[in-house]
């Protein structure tokens, strides 16, 4: 049973001409982690409505499980879960009557139901909130009986639209952990998207950038960081009239790199193991040092590199131009 | 099991889960949502009391007027009390339905295989539970302050009957301007224009006691009137064939119509591929 996505020159463009997504491709692996990062409106919640059907594309084709998301609309929505931006839920019901209610909609036998349900809210942590309304959970409570909702008729790809935005620390690790306990012990294909850095690297087994309707990179994260560059080794003097020595020291490593005000850096040939060898030449000429940093690259850094902004920047950009969110509107659709 | 996700996807049915279950649960959730809204109970229900108490006592001298039907202001104006709970359900199952799109439950409705008619008589449900309390309490408050109702007690099961049609008739434009109005804000400001639409009606007077022209025109136009004069016959007249038919027969009209054109919009709304 094919448990992916294959997504063919996706298009999906609203009233005024705006391209929201512009002819994408993608593949998602059965079972893997997919992270699809971007800018507030890059155009992820717009990919995500299309490949759950609650949006028809404009142009190209997606199958999601098996099936076309034009025309088998009802078996995608059969096969899959999906927690939308916002945490969609009724704050006057408590978490075990979104369970059955959620439960009757899908057609799932009440012993079933119950049975589920209650696994399903352990499993996210709400067993003792689970008869409260939700109007008084936290954000991360919220998020997570998202998530067992989506969960509850077992679906085979989940969709995740930016899971942790406005969680807190615990809450996010903890969603995290869910997300890839799922993928690793029950084989669910994950479609993620976020637009913080960290948790596409953390969690996706292949990420893709989307930026303007387009994907501008895709592969795993250690591929898309080997891709841009090399670490660069940053070593900062005890005493800062030695900054020229150290850059000095520094040179034969590889190319220096600009705007280390206490020290200076270079971007090593050869990757990260040349760290141990610079630490030696150091050591050799006697120079006290305050600090010795290796930094790797960031998906940051790929973002950077593909688009020219770094992705705070675009955010900035996007705030900037008055623009809140990309939800789609889906009134009068297909708009 | 240990996980969440079984070998074969939960048992379907090929023509989809039950339509009946589906409504059940879906009408659970509207009247508990109801039900643990104090603020969409007591408002819709006291206002209505507090401008039946306003009118009937400062226009209680109106009953003295030649032609008209009684000598009880309170019993004439007690109708109008049930009129007034069909403006709230309007706003009410309106601003429930907004709610659910604004706060995003409704994509979560769109992803399960819903059915349109189930998430409407899912969504009358909590306007139906409501009506049915105001109709039973403007009943024993009109009875208690003094009013009567001429048609007996099948006559009240009668008048239940008639308000709760009106009260869903209203619920189903609710569910219009839930749809297209956008967020709950934008229905609630749809809540001076149908009040106005009550009062050009024979809310206040019998029609044949209007004098201005213009008024009593629109008044004999408006569907208000009948409603109004069908939940007045079996109170002030007892049995009249007339008077229930034109009322029921308008408030099934509007229910019919409005019912359609919300499926139609919630259709239209819920476009899936």
């Amino acid at each position: 049973m094919n448990n992916g996505i294959e997504v063919e020159g996706l298009a999906r463009e609203f009233k005024g001409g705006v391209r929201a997504v512009d002819g994408i491709d993608l593949e998602v692996r059965p079972g893997s982690i997919y992270g699809f990062l971007g800018p507030n409106g890059a155009g992820k919640s717009t990919t995500v409505h299309m490949l759950t059907t609650l949006l028809p594309p404009s142009a190209g084709s997606a199958r999601v499980a098996g099936y076309d998301v034009a025309t088998e609309g009802a078996s995608v929505r059969d096969a899959i879960g999906a927690a939308l931006q916002e945490a969609a839920l009724d704050p006057q019901l408590s978490a075990r009557e979104h369970m059955r209610l959620q439960g009757a909609l899908h057609g799932i036998p009440r012993g079933e139901r119950r049975q589920r349900g209650e696994e399903l809210i352990e499993r996210v942590g709400l067993t003792e909130a689970a008869d409260r309304k939700v109007a008084g959970y936290s954000g991360g409570m919220k998020r997570r009986l998202d998530l067992a909702l989506a969960l509850l008729h077992g679906p085979r790809v989940l969709f995740l639209d930016e899971p942790t935005t406005g969680l807190d620390i615990q809450s996010r690790t903890a969603l995290w952990d869910e997300v890839a306990r799922l993928s690793r012990d029950e084989g669910v294909t994950v479609f993620l998207t976020t637009q913080y850095l960290e948790e596409a690297d953390q969690l996706a087994d292949q990420v893709g950038i989307i930026d303007r309707g387009v994907i501008v990179a895709e592969g795993t994260p250690a591929e898309l960081k080997a891709e841009v560059g090399r670490p660069t080794v940053e070593v900062v003097p005890t005493d800062h009239t030695d900054r020229p020595r150290v850059a000095e020291l520094l040179q034969p490593f590889g190319e220096l790199v600009p705007g280390t005000p206490n020290g200076a850096a270079v971007r090593l040939d050869d990757g990260g193991e040349e760290l141990a060898e610079v630490v030696r030449v150091f050591d050799a000429a006697e120079l006290r040092i305050a600090n010795i940093q290796l930094h790797a690259p960031s998906l940051n850094d790929v973002f950077l590199a593909k688009t020219g902004r770094s992705l705070e920047g675009a955010q900035a950009e996007v705030a900037t131009d008055g623009e809140t969110g990309e939800q789609p509107v889906l009134e009068g659709a297909p708009a | 099991m240990n996980g969440f996700v079984p070998e074969t996807a939960a048992p379907r049915t090929a023509a989809g889960p039950p339509l009946a279950g589906q409504v059940k649960e879906l009408a659970r959730r509207s009247i508990m949502r109801t039900v643990r809204q104090p603020a969409q109970i007591v408002p819709a229900t006291l206002f209505p009391l507090i401008l039946l108490a306003i009118n009937s006592a400062g226009l209680e001298s109106a009953a003295s007027l030649p032609g008209f039907p009684t000598d009880s202001y309170l019993t004439f104006a007690l109708a109008f009390a049930f009129l007034q709970a069909g403006v709230f359900a309007v706003i009410g199952t309106g601003q429930n339905l907004a709610e659910d799109q604004v706060n995003g439950f409704f994509s979560r409705l769109q992803l399960t295989p819903i059915r349109p008619s189930a998430l409407i008589a899912g969504q009358l449900a909590g306007t139906l539970a409501l009506g049915l309390f105001q109709a039973a309490t403007y009943i024993s408050v009109g009875l208690i302050a003094g009013g009567h109702i001429e048609a007996g007690i099948p006559g009240a099961l009668v008048l239940i009957a008639l308000a709760t049609t009106i009260t869903l008739a209203f619920g189903s434009i609710g569910l219009i301007a839930g749809m297209r109005a956008g967020s709950p804000e934008n229905v609630q400001g749809l809540f001076p224009v149908i009040f106005v639409f009550l009062f050009l009606s024979s809310m206040a007077l019998p029609r044949d006691l209007i004098e201005t022209d213009w008024f009593r025109t629109i008044a004999t136009y408006n569907p208000v009137s009948y409603m109004i004069e069908g939940l007045r016959s079996l109170l002030i007249t007892g049995w009249d064939g007339e008077a229930l038919a034109l009322g029921f027969g308008s408030a099934v009209a509007i229910l019919l119509g409005a019912l359609a054109v919300a499926t139609a919009s919630l259709k239209s709304r819920m476009v899936r591929t």
